[in-house]
């Protein structure tokens, strides 16, 4: 708790800063530099250094952004996902009496670094990773609005991730569980740079999606193909112009938030000390002001992609699509009007929790309305109980659970027994899996496809969907027991034999979904390895309604050769029938695009170095990491040479060799997939 | 080992009976108890028919099943979008007057309806312990809380470190405790009994033992419990008070002698400071017609009396 002496030079950085004498810490951080050193070493050994960065690193490319979003939240769902199996173990093996093996501050790190990990930089990257590879195909668009933009947001929350990665080698994290609520976030009770690490890995990335969510919104706002009229846009497009939407508004919450409490850490201010005049019930407020429209960033995505793929294996148009936006559009609207239900128990008065209680179910009748409409398509539809179909059921039976208890701890009486106990964590894990994970992979495997031209082994598939599916029941059932019992969160210990019995249960279940996601993995591994036989060259496997299977997979860099035109809702499925889909053009003209540059990953990484030195105080570090970030992009802003044109020859080229392939399928005779 | 197979073969049984939130020992911990039902028995209406409608739909409706239906273009149907919105928009109107209702009737300010004054307990949060004051009998407990069935007890609670929240279980509603804030809470027991009792919101490393015993009497009972703690002779004023904020876990403890402005000074946030500003301001404050600003000391005027 003394105050460290600082050097110029470093800061109050010292090899001290290294958790030398924690094994865990030590395994686990050896554990990431062999994995980086095996991943360079390959790239190095196979030469791919400048393939990588020359199609990768610098690219401005909206697919092949989002699929690095997709890597990146894979990563960090390993991360992620390791902390939780710490959590658990502790937990089932430290409620007998006994200490269990993660002391109190380890304990409490691991939770706080789990949360975020888990909201920051796995869910959202992997939202926003698929936002980006779908959403431009499916309006029938070449690239996002501002292509330079998107790969800046992209690399700062990469370096928002690496900052959090670093803290686990390099001082602590944060130990105030996720939304770091003052004082206990304040300087006075966490002196360590954990909450610091927090701030400028939050900071840095949230800037990075604020940024995405101007992009993607102008991008659907301006960049339409012609005659997609709003009530034509693809219900995933609507779902990521809400979840943009709130991005745009509640992030600037999240920024100012942090910024205060950093203001309280740095220069000694005072918003949410308990002293000088502090209130802490701000940042509750002001946090949770962005926390809750945050869940809906990351779940209305996910119901647009139930959406999409309903219809599509349903061969069936979607059911009720005008109720579907308009439910969506009340749920983005209804999100800014619920906050205070995460702490009913702060002391307001009956009528502010009553009115935040109500607001709250009237969210759940678009939700309900949502899913009746999915279940009414696939009444009288063709389901094809393909992997992305077998989440979007598991999804539906789950989620109805998770919405019946979240509506539940709506009511202020019975959350006032229910809030911070373990009922809340099986409640909101029950809709984040059932709702937001289980709708990513869903995704992952109805649009790989289009992204790498070949399909996901459905086997693999499966085995992961039903190690997620019965993990998740036997991981999280236990834990809405508990709450009942009156376990409350975050406990590193407790001493009770019934208790032990379910969070073993729930340790197993842990497990379990641990299998689903080596699964996940195998099952990308066996596909790159088998891509032959799972190839498809049609670009459209699934019989797909939407724009994004009118083109070649993976799609030609500039999308369309011509930019379709849209007539009505399913505007892919109405070409097919029109015999209007996939017929080489008689001549083709030259594409405006937009050319790479390398500025998004230095600026991110540079502000790798800011945020690093703002955490260890080593303030002439920040000011040249700020500084060259300024000037970076001050000269960036002069490059005049940033697009180029496509020949026509080249279009030609390009759209010759993927028809010549569809001839020579359809050569083959295969039994088409649509059949 | 096989006795170990034997434990971990029943203790699900048992669980039945651990469910403390369903075995309530006082009035609001069992109105409480019938809202979570009531709600859930609600929602069951809609959730049951989804999920069988979800698995008998997909079931029905498989590609392989060609005598089914298949009607690709039928996406629109006035009834059943009518009846689809209805449904929720029913289910919540009812839980929302449920709402309305309960959040007022077990508003924690909420006095109980009783002949009997109820006991006055003024509560800190210390970390990582309890203190509770019985300023009607002169005597403070660490981490131990008595209470004699059948007659309400009302709670004044502070924090003098983070924010941490006050909850018995088996009585029911939980409360935070803030630095430089009251809140308030009502409580009964009207079974004797002993019940366990947390923080329910985490407060740093010694959260996981920061545990009270709440022990319910009867009359007898706590009248023996308040003469054992009367006798003792350690004294809680502002230094005795500095000894026990110093950040630990601490064992079961009695006061016999309490400075009767120290907790106004604790909520205050002028333990050393001198002049304190008066313990009675913030009574009054309090009494006042509650409803939020009322019930939270402005920050601007904690600052005010401090200086």
């Amino acid at each position: 708790m003394s105050a460290v002496p600082e050097s110029f030079l470093f800061g109050k950085l010292t090899l001290d800063a290294v958790p030398w004498h924690e094994p865990i810490i030590m395994t686990a951080v050896a554990g990431m530099v062999l994995a980086a050193v095996t991943v360079l070493g390959l790239v190095t050994y196979f030469r791919l250094w400048k393939t990588l960065w020359n199609e990768w690193l610098t690219t401005v490319d909206h697919k092949r952004i989002g699929v690095m979003y997709i890597i990146l939240a894979m990563v960090m769902l390993l991360r992620g996902f390791a902390d939780a199996l710490m959590m658990r173990t502790q937990q089932a093996l430290a409620s007998t009496g006994g200490p269990g093996y993660l002391p109190p501050q380890h304990f409490d790190q691991i939770f706080t670094a789990h949360g975020v990990i888990m909201i920051f930089f796995m869910a959202m990257p992997f939202v926003v990773g698929l936002m980006n590879i779908v959403m431009p195909l499916q309006i029938g668009a070449r690239d996002v609005a501002f292509p330079y933009l998107n790969s800046v947001s992209f690399w700062l929350t990469v370096a928002g991730a690496v900052l959090v990665n670093i803290s686990l080698a390099v001082g602590e994290f944060a130990h105030t569980g996720w939304l770091a609520y003052p004082p206990l976030s304040e300087l006075h009770y966490s002196s360590g740079v954990g909450v610091d690490y927090y701030i400028w890995a939050l900071q840095i990335s949230g800037l990075g999606t604020l940024l995405s969510g101007v992009n993607l919104i102008t991008t659907i706002l301006t960049m339409r193909a012609p005659g997609m009229t709003m009530m034509r846009m693809p219900i995933f497009t609507w779902t990521t112009l809400c979840a943009n939407m709130l991005i745009v508004a509640a992030f600037p919450i999240l920024t100012v938030t942090l910024a205060m409490l950093g203001l309280d850490r740095y220069l000694g201010m005072h918003f949410f000390t308990n002293s000088d005049g502090g209130n802490a019930m701000m940042y509750v407020n002001l946090i949770w002001a962005w926390g809750h429209p945050e869940v809906y960033i990351l779940i209305l995505p996910a119901f647009g992609i139930y959406s999409e793929v309903i219809s599509t294996f349903s061969s069936k148009r979607l059911f009720g699509y005008t109720s579907m936006v308009y439910a969506t559009v009340c749920i983005t609207v209804l999100s800014f009007v619920v906050w205070l239900h995460h702490f009913f128990t702060m002391g307001s008065g009956a009528n502010v929790n009553a009115f935040f209680g109500i607001t709250t179910m009237v969210i759940s009748i678009p939700t309900g309305v949502k899913i009746f409409n999915w279940l009414f398509t696939m009444y009288r539809g063709r389901v094809r109980l393909e992997v992305p179909v077998l989440w979007t059921l598991g999804f539906i039976v789950t989620f109805v659970i998770g919405g019946m208890t979240g509506v539940l701890m709506a009511v202020p009486p019975a959350d006032f027994v229910l809030h911070n106990s373990l009922f809340l964590i099986a409640h909101f894990h029950n809709a984040i899996i059932g709702g937001v994970v289980f709708g990513c992979m869903a995704g992952l495997n109805y649009w790989f496809p289009k992204a790498f031209g070949f399909k996901l082994d459905p086997r693999l598939g499966k085995v992961s969907f039903w190690c997620w599916l019965v993990g998740f029941y036997i991981a999280f059932m236990p834990l809405y027991a508990l709450g009942l019992m009156g376990m409350t969160r975050r406990l590193d210990h407790v001493n009770n034999p019934v208790w032990h019995v379910y969070l073993v249960v729930a340790m197993v279940g842990a497990v379990l979904i641990f299998c689903g996601i080596i699964a996940q993995i195998a099952q990308i591994v066996v596909s790159i390895i088998n891509r032959d036989q799972l190839r498809d060259v049609t670009g459209d496997p699934w019989d797909g309604r939407t724009l994004e299977w009118a083109t070649s997979s993976p799609p030609p860099f500039y999308n369309f050769a011509r930019i379709p035109h849209v007539e009505s809702v399913d505007a892919f499925w109405e070409m097919k029938r029109a015999g209007r889909a996939s017929a080489p053009l008689p001549s083709y003209q030259r594409i405006h695009m937009p050319r790479n540059t390398g500025t998004g990953v230095i600026l991110g990484g540079l502000s790798v170095v800011l945020g690093f030195a703002l955490v260890w105080h080593i303030w002439w570090l920040a000011a040249l990491g700020f500084t060259a970030m300024v000037a970076l992009a001050i000269i960036h802003s002069f490059d005049e040479d940033r697009d180029y044109y496509v020949p026509p020859s080249e279009v030609a080229r390009i759209e010759g060799s993927y028809f010549e392939q569809l001839t020579a399928e359809n050569q083959n005779e295969r039994p088409s997939l649509a059949a | 080992m096989a006795r170990a197979g034997a434990v971990v073969a029943t203790a699900p049984l048992l669980g039945g009976c651990q469910m403390v939130l369903m075995d309530p020992k006082g009035p609001i911990g069992a109105q409480e108890k019938s809202i979570i039902l009531l709600a859930t028995g609600l929602m069951l209406i809609v959730v049951v028919p989804v999920i069988v409608m979800t698995i008998a739909f997909a079931w029905r409706y498989r590609a392989s099943n060609t005598s089914a239906t298949y009607a690709p273009e039928w996406h629109h149907s006035n009834k059943i979008e009518a009846v689809v919105w209805a449904i929720p928009c029913l289910i919540v109107m009812a839980l929302g007057s449920v709402t309305w209702a309960s959040s007022h009737k077990l508003d924690p300010w909420q006095p109980l309806a009783s002949p009997m004054k109820p006991i006055e307990v003024e509560v800190v949060s210390l970390d990582w312990k309890w203190l509770f004051i019985y300023p009607q009998y002169h005597i403070a407990s660490v981490n131990q809380l008595a209470m004699p069935v059948g007659r309400p007890v009302h709670f004044r609670l502070t924090s003098a470190t983070v924010m941490n929240s006050f909850f018995i279980p088996q009585l029911g509603s939980q409360i935070y405790t803030m630095t430089g804030m009251e809140t308030q809470l009502n409580l009964r027991a009207d079974h004797a009994g002993v019940y366990q009792g947390i923080s329910a919101n985490y407060s740093g490393k010694g959260f996981a033992d920061m545990k009270f015993k709440t022990l319910a009497l009867s009359k007898a009972g706590f009248n023996a419990w308040i003469a054992k703690a009367s006798a003792s002779k350690a004294t809680l004023d502002v230094a005795s008070y500095k000894t026990l904020d110093a950040p630990g876990v601490a064992a079961t403890a009695y006061y016999g002698t309490v400075d009767p402005a120290l907790y106004g000074k604790i909520l205050n946030r002028c333990v050393d400071a001198v002049p304190c500003h008066d313990a009675k301001h913030v009574a009054m404050n309090h009494s006042a017609e509650p409803d939020m600003a009322m019930r939270m000391p402005s920050p601007s005027s904690i600052t005010k009396h401090k200086s």
